[in-house]
Formats: structure tokens, C-alpha cells, sequence
């Protein structure tokens, strides 16, 4: 009788130990903010625009992680699908085409600068604060800043911004992949 | 001094030197072609800024494009004659792109600008000189490493607070065919020597280490002559080491001088070593001693379809095509290749055949980085096979100089996990083609791992990207959220405020009230039976928003009795017409409302001047000018912007109506 006793009462109060630490680790350590939101944060893009539906990158990370699909970032394309399948452990898609397509070379923005009339409403546009200008003063766009999302092109009343293809010179090129023909494939060549 | 202990590096292979070819004459300096082209991009790093304009003459020697920001460098005219152009022309690199060239007329003379032509700006005293005067003038010449890649020597001579002990001097020269080093080191010992003391200055170092390989018994010979002449203690040494492809590598010639290595990411700064091509010192005795800023080079000229290899000294900027006359180009002998889309070319390589790259013309220019010009014959340099499959032989990881995985690394890199190729040090790879060259199944590995690198660069440069965007993000958002925060502790600041002097005003009417009341007068209601002022505007807006409202429902209505809307909203056909009937009877009673209002309202005066007017109707005239002269540009080229030209056009014309109304009714008003 008395074996069980202290049984039961060790038990006890190792569960109240326990659960002293466990409750002091909860304070002590606590965490602030979902950490799944930043990892998936730093899957995205990071171009701001918007195409998911979400005004940014970080309210659709935020969005994911509540359950969100994962196939709505365009700018990110199957890459980032299937990153973000690999973070979060689910099945990679296709992406959603309702939002986009995946653009097959890097664009920035390019404001044709001597029609500019100095609106100011590209830069309010742009998520990244990567036009410069003032009220009736020329706007131009930081190209190493711009990601290319586009935002700034609809409000523009005199319809002089661009969208270029980044250029490639001798200093951002690199070599293409070689071929993959082998041996049993000599009609190719 | 006490005898080197020679080390040795995993891998390497032998293949045929073809050495002996282009060694049998002295070097000889190339007649003047008729033309040069000078690309201002020719070193790792910033093109440098053009500074000579179209018709402008220029003396041989005179710089023509001033380096941009550190890592640069001064690029000068190689000879006299007149700027004819400057343009995008393509350059000899790999890619194939274009850049920036300043095209140079020979005008026969070769004269060189007076200063350099009299020697005032030779510094004769250089070993007692100021060092940084010195690595300005390596800089102002336009020196770069003269062994391939091209670095800028001033900016790897300027590592301050890095403690260098062994300077050591590339000379192995192990590629096959090029013997421009082994020619420049027979004839001109003593002035490579005194440039090597310039460096030691430099940088300090205790030592000097002169690596030559064997297969090059008269260079040495003639180093260590050169070395006897130098007077006084001078820590060189010439080291002879063993012929092995590639020796010559900067990080294998330090492990076989030294037996150190240099840490993977790292430069050989970071061991206290200082790396530096033979032919560069010469080149930096040249800018020191007589003032010559780098305009021309030893390149070799080989390979069987030349009737007459040799080393020649060719301006920077030299068309191959120049110099492969010159050398007695066949083409009945040549390599025939096809490039994707054209017909049938001599391959012509620029560099060595384990390193070098096809030349897609051979209008292309030399470079300070040009060490050699390769034609061979089809029996010397037989067509790329197709490659088969990998056979997991093994013989690429004996070969790796690196002592890296290549044949994991051909695996990720085919498939694209750059992830796991960075893991296995594909960073490491210093794309010497030994185990291309070793492989029975011909496969390309170096371009794969080339691919594979040039992607993580991209991907590395995306992923800074994204982290600058989400910080600028960021701080939007937060700058956005502080003004909003602003704004509304702004709005409620004016609230209180308002209603202070709302209950100040009521608690003096009360007052006057109890006063009048006091003195018998009759109950002043004046204050409290004033109307409350109508907000005019925002029933007008209220007005058409239900209007539009009311439109809407009465074509859903109209909609569903035509029997054009889905059967689901068919049936709320009584929901719909009871929706009109309220909203017709809001639209009514706002109505109502707004001819009240606008009785019991003041007549508005204007605020806006005429003179404002007319500028906005005058800059609006402009604007449609303007866009009338685009547009009319725009047809006269072609352009497939007309249609939005004309949209923006028809826009602009419909404001400027819009103002000219505005104009006249404010005249109308006026009177």
C-alpha cells in the first residue's frame, strides 16, 4: 500500500517540478511573432507587388503560414514553390496563373525622363521608396533598387514609365549550360 | 641563401607543351595597323570613363579613359592618330557582348606625347620614392595583370595593414602553346628583375620567389644572369619547379613555392603572400622607370596554320586579324567550326587551348590580358566530340589541382543544385580544364561548373536584392504608419480643441442667457435656432452615389426581365425591384436635400482667379504640343507607341476642353 503511495506521490512531485520549469521556460523564453512568417518571408521574392492580392511579401508570408496557398507569387515563380513546399512540407503546384506569370527575364522600371511632369504619383506607388523626385521636379527610378513589380506603371498619367529588360553586359554575364547531348543523340548535332 | 624545399599539388596533367614553335625567333615588334580598337573595359572590375571625344587627335601613350571608382583602371592611346569613333563594338570575351571601344585612325607617326617622349616622367630614384607615389603611377598607367584575368595591380599593391612576407612571381607559364613569359624573360631579364624590386618595395616582403618551369631552361638561365648584375642584397630567387599543367595557377604555384595554401574563399594576402605575373613587373618597370603607360604586350602568335610562329610586341587594341596576317595565317590549314547560325570559320583561340576561348570574328582587338593567339590545324586541335554519358571512371577527381569532386559537381550542376555544388567548394574551381582534358567520355565539365558558379553569383546578387527590397520595404511601411499616426493625433488634437471652444462658446451663451434672463428681457433662442450648416458637397456626393446605386439595380432588374441573368438571381427578381424602390426614394429625398442646401446657401464665390485659369489652359496647350510633336515622331519612325501616343494625345485635348469651359463660364460668372 504504502509502495504505491509514494509512487503516486513521487510522480506528483516530479509533474509539479516539471511543470514549474516548463512554465518558467514559457515566460522566460517566449517567443515574439509566428517564426514560420520570417522563413517564409525570406523565400518570397521580396518584390512588393502585390500580385498575390496581398500588399506585400510579408502579409502573404503571413497569409502562408495561416494556411494560405502557395502558389501565388508570380515574380518568384516554381523555384519559390517548391522552396516554400520544402519549408513547409507540403505537395509543390503549379502556379496560380490568376495572378500572373512568371517573367522570363528580370525587369526594372524606366521612367522616360524628359516626359516626366513631376506627379509624384509613382512614387507613392512604389512599395520600396525606389523613385526619386519631387512635385513638378523629374522622378527617375534607383535601377539597382527597382524590382520591377510594376506598380508605378498604371498610375503614371502620361504613361512615360517603361518596363525594360535588365541588360546583360560582360560583367553580370555567365556562361550557358553546355548542351546536354551524348553520344545517341548525334543527329542533333 | 638557403636552398627552396619544392612541394608539390594533387592532380595536374602533362600534355603536349607545342612550346618549342613560337620560340624560335626574337620577339619583334608588329608593323602599326591601321586602325586600333580599344575597349575601355579590359580589367576585372569598373569599365573606365571615356575622356576623349569624336575628331579629337591623340598622341600614342595619351590616356583616353580615366578609371571609375577603385577597382579600375586608366586605359591609354597605343598610338598616334585620330578618334574616328566611339561605340559598342563586340569584345573579345566568351560572351560575346558588346562594349565600349574608342576607335584610334593611325596616323603613321606613332609619336608619343612629349612628356613621356623626353623621360620627365620616368622616376629614376624609384627605390627611395614615396610608395604611394608610386602605386598612383602604376595606377595613372593603366597596369593590369598582365597573366589573364586582368586584376588592376594598383588595387592588389594597395592591401595596407596585411603583413606580407613572400612575394611570389609567376613565370611558370604551364598552358600549352603560350611562350610569351619564357620570350619576355630571355630578352628582357633585367627590366622584369627591377620591376619585381619595385614590389618588393611595395609591399614589404622579406622574400622573392621566382617560379619557372623546367621546359624554359633559357629564361632561367637568363633570370639568374639578370639577378647577378642587381647590386646589393636582394632576397630573389629563381626557382626552377617541375613542368606540371597548372602550375602556373596562382594558388598551386604558391602550394609548390611554399608548401602554404591558400584558404578556400580566401586571397593569398591572408597567408602573407603577394602573387604577381612576370610579364606585369616588366610592364610596372616600364611605368616606373621611363613613364610608358601599358599601350602594348608580348603575345604569341601559334599553332600550326601560321606559317611562322613567333612572339611578336603588339599595341593593345591590335585587330587578330592583323596579326595573323603578319604571321602568315593559311586558312586551307585552319580548324574549320561552325558557329551556331553562321557558316563554316576558322577557329581562332585567344589564350591557350586549356583556357583560352573561340573568337567569334577576327576583327576582334587585343587585350592587356591577351597572351596569346591560337590557330590551329584540324590535326592539331581535333573537333569537340559530342560527349557520352559519364562512366564514373574517376580520372577528373586524380586530375582536380583543387583537390575538389568534379565529377559531383558535374552531377549537381546538371541538375542544378547549386545549393550542394557550393557545399562540395565549386567556388574552388579555377576552371584550368585538367579534367575536361583527362575525360574519355568528352564531356564539357569546366563550362558546366562555369554555368554552375556564373548561377549562384546571380542567384547570391538576387538574394541581396531581395533583402535591400524587404528593408526598404520595411521601412516604408513604417514611415507610412508613422505619419498616418501623426496625422490622426494631429486630427484629434484639432477635435479637442474645437470642442473646448464649443463648450466655451455654449457655457457664454448660457451665461448671457441667465444674464438676460436676469434682466428681464425676452428668451434669447437666436443662437439655438440657427440652422446647423448643410454640408453641401457631401450631399451632392451622397446624392450621385445613390444615384448610381439606383442605376445599377434597375438594370439587374431590366437584366432579369429579359431573361439574360442566371436562373439563381432570377428568382430575387422581387428583391431587386423592392432595392429600386428604396433607393429612388433615397435618391428623391437627397434631392430634396441638396436644392434645400443650395437655397439656403450663400452664392459661392470663386477662389480661383482667372490668371489661374489661363496657366493651366497655357501649360496644357504646351503639353499637347509636345505630345503632338512625339506622336508625330513616332509615326514618321514607326514606333508602336502611336497608339498609346494618341490615347495620352486625345486625353490631353479633352482637359484642355475641359478648362476652356471652366474659362468661359468663370468669365460668364464674372460679368
Amino acid at each position: 500500500m504504502s509502495s504505491i503511495l509514494i509512487a503516486i506521490l513521487l510522480l506528483a512531485t516530479l509533474a509539479l517540478i516539471f511543470g514549474a520549469i516548463l512554465g518558467f521556460a514559457a515566460v522566460r523564453f517566449k517567443v515574439e511573432g509566428n517564426p514560420i512568417v520570417d522563413q517564409i518571408d525570406n523565400l518570397l521574392p521580396q518584390t512588393q507587388c502585390g500580385q498575390c492580392s496581398y500588399p506585400g511579401c510579408k502579409p502573404y508570408a503571413e497569409a502562408i503560414a495561416g494556411g494560405e496557398k502557395i502558389n501565388k507569387c508570380p515574380p518568384g515563380g516554381e523555384s519559390t514553390i517548391i522552396a516554400l513546399a520544402d519549408l513547409l512540407g507540403v505537395e509543390p503546384e503549379p502556379l496560380d496563373a490568376e495572378h500572373g506569370a512568371e517573367s522570363a527575364v528580370p525587369m526594372v522600371a524606366l521612367i522616360r525622363e524628359d516626359e516626366c511632369i513631376g506627379c509624384t504619383k509613382c512614387i507613392q506607388a512604389c512599395p520600396i521608396d525606389a523613385i526619386m523626385g519631387a512635385a513638378k521636379q523629374m522622378h527617375t527610378v534607383i535601377a539597382d533598387e527597382c524590382t520591377g513589380c510594376d506598380l508605378c506603371v498604371e498610375p503614371c498619367p502620361v504613361d512615360c514609365i517603361d518596363m525594360v529588360p535588365i541588360e546583360t553586359t560582360v560583367q553580370n554575364w555567365h556562361w550557358d549550360k553546355p548542351d546536354n547531348l551524348i553520344a545517341t543523340s548525334k543527329e542533333a548535332h | 641563401m638557403q636552398p627552396i624545399t619544392l612541394h608539390s599539388f594533387d592532380g595536374g596533367i602533362h600534355p603536349q607543351e607545342n612550346k618549342h614553335q613560337s620560340t624560335q625567333r626574337a620577339i619583334v615588334a608588329l608593323p602599326l595597323p591601321a586602325q586600333l580598337i580599344v575597349p575601355v573595359g579590359q580589367h576585372i572590375g569598373a569599365p573606365a570613363d571615356v575622356i576623349v571625344s569624336i575628331g579629337d587627335t591623340v598622341l600614342k601613350g595619351q590616356d583616353i579613359a580615366h578609371p571609375k571608382g577603385f577597382v579600375s583602371a586608366a586605359i591609354h592611346a597605343p598610338t598616334s592618330g585620330k578618334v574616328v569613333a566611339i561605340e559598342q563594338r563586340e569584345l573579345p570575351h566568351s560572351s560575346g557582348l558588346e562594349g565600349t571601344c574608342v576607335i584610334i585612325d593611325s596616323d603613321g607617326q606613332d609619336q608619343w606625347l612629349e612628356e613621356i617622349a623626353n623621360g620627365s616622367q620616368g622616376i629614376n630614384d624609384y627605390l627611395d620614392a614615396d610608395n604611394d607615389v608610386l602605386i598612383k603611377r602604376i595606377r595613372d598607367c593603366g597596369i593590369t595583370g598582365m597573366g589573364g584575368a586582368g586584376f588592376p595591380t594598383s588595387v592588389k599593391m594597395a592591401v595596407k595593414g596585411k603583413q606580407i612576407d613572400t612575394l611570389v612571381i609567376n613565370a611558370a607559364e604551364c598552358e600549352p602553346y603560350i611562350t610569351s613569359d619564357d620570350m619576355l624573360m630571355r630578352e628582357r631579364a633585367l627590366e622584369a628583375i627591377r620591376g619585381i624590386q619595385i614590389l618588393m618595395k611595395l609591399t614589404a616582403a622579406d622574400n622573392c620567389l621566382i617560379g619557372i618551369e623546367d621546359n624554359k631552361p633559357e629564361a632561367i638561365k637568363a633570370m639568374e644572369d639578370a639577378l647577378h648584375k642587381v647590386h646589393g642584397e636582394h632576397h630573389i630567387t629563381v626557382v626552377t619547379i617541375p613542368t606540371k599543367y597548372p602550375s602556373g595557377g596562382e594558388k598551386q604555384l604558391i602550394k609548390i613555392l611554399t608548401g602554404k595554401e591558400v584558404p578556400s574563399g580566401g586571397i593569398p594576402a591572408s597567408i602573407g603572400i603577394v602573387c604577381q605575373n612576370i610579364g606585369t613587373c616588366e610592364a610596372i618597370y616600364r611605368a616606373i622607370a621611363e613613364g610608358k603607360p601599358l599601350i602594348s604586350r608580348i603575345t604569341t602568335i601559334t599553332g600550326d596554320s601560321v606559317e611562322q610562329p613567333q612572339n611578336v610586341e603588339v599595341l593593345i587594341g591590335t585587330p587578330v586579324k592583323h596579326l595573323l596576317e603578319f604571321a602568315g595565317f593559311k586558312q586551307e590549314k585552319s580548324l574549320f567550326q561552325k558557329l551556331l547560325g553562321t557558316e563554316s570559320k576558322p577557329r581562332i583561340i585567344m589564350g591557350g587551348p586549356m583556357m583560352g576561348f573561340t573568337l567569334s570574328n577576327d576583327e576582334l582587338p587585343i587585350l592587356k590580358s591577351s597572351n596569346c593567339v591560337l590557330a590551329p590545324s584540324q590535326k592539331e586541335l581535333p573537333a569537340n566530340d559530342i560527349a557520352s554519358e559519364c562512366i564514373r571512371c574517376g580520372l577528373c577527381t586524380e586530375a582536380c589541382p583543387a583537390d575538389l569532386l568534379p565529377q559531383q559537381l558535374y552531377w549537381f550542376s546538371k541538375a542544378g543544385e547549386l545549393d550542394k555544388a557550393e557545399q562540395h567548394n565549386i567556388a574552388d574551381c579555377i576552371e584550368c580544364g585538367a579534367c575536361s582534358y583527362v575525360c574519355p567520355s568528352q564531356i564539357p565539365l569546366v563550362q558546366y561548373y562555369r554555368h554552375t558558379k556564373g548561377s549562384i553569383k546571380t542567384e547570391r546578387a538576387a538574394q541581396d536584392k531581395s533583402n535591400r527590397s524587404k528593408v526598404r520595404f520595411e521601412a516604408r511601411q513604417d514611415r507610412l504608419d508613422r505619419e498616418a499616426a501623426e496625422k490622426e493625433a494631429k486630427r484629434q488634437a484639432r477635435a479637442a480643441a474645437a470642442e473646448k471652444a464649443q463648450a466655451a462658446k455654449k457655457a457664454a451663451a448660457a451665461k448671457a442667457a441667465e444674464e438676460a434672463a436676469k434682466n428681464g428681457d425676452s428668451p434669447a433662442t437666436e443662437a439655438s435656432a440657427k440652422p446647423e450648416p448643410v454640408d453641401l458637397e457631401k450631399l451632392q456626393k451622397q446624392l450621385s452615389a445613390a444615384q448610381a446605386g439606383l442605376k445599377k439595380s434597375m438594370d439587374k432588374v431590366a437584366e432579369i426581365k429579359a431573361g439574360e441573368a442566371e436562373a439563381a438571381e432570377s428568382e430575387k427578381l422581387e428583391v431587386f425591384e423592392k432595392a429600386v424602390a428604396t433607393r429612388r426614394d433615397k435618391v428623391k429625398l437627397l434631392a430634396q436635400q441638396v436644392a434645400e442646401a443650395k437655397k439656403a446657401m450663400p452664392p459661392v464665390k470663386k477662389e480661383v482667379s482667372r490668371e489661374d485659369i489661363e496657366k493651366k489652359l497655357r501649360a496644357q496647350q504646351d503639353r499637347i504640343e509636345k505630345s503632338q510633336q512625339r506622336l508625330q515622331l513616332a509615326q514618321e519612325q514607326g514606333l508602336d507607341t502611336l497608339p498609346a501616343l494618341q490615347k495620352g494625345l486625345d486625353k490631353q485635348m479633352q482637359k484642355l476642353k475641359e478648362l476652356e469651359a471652366d474659362l468661359a463660364q468663370f468669365d460668364k460668372a464674372g460679368v
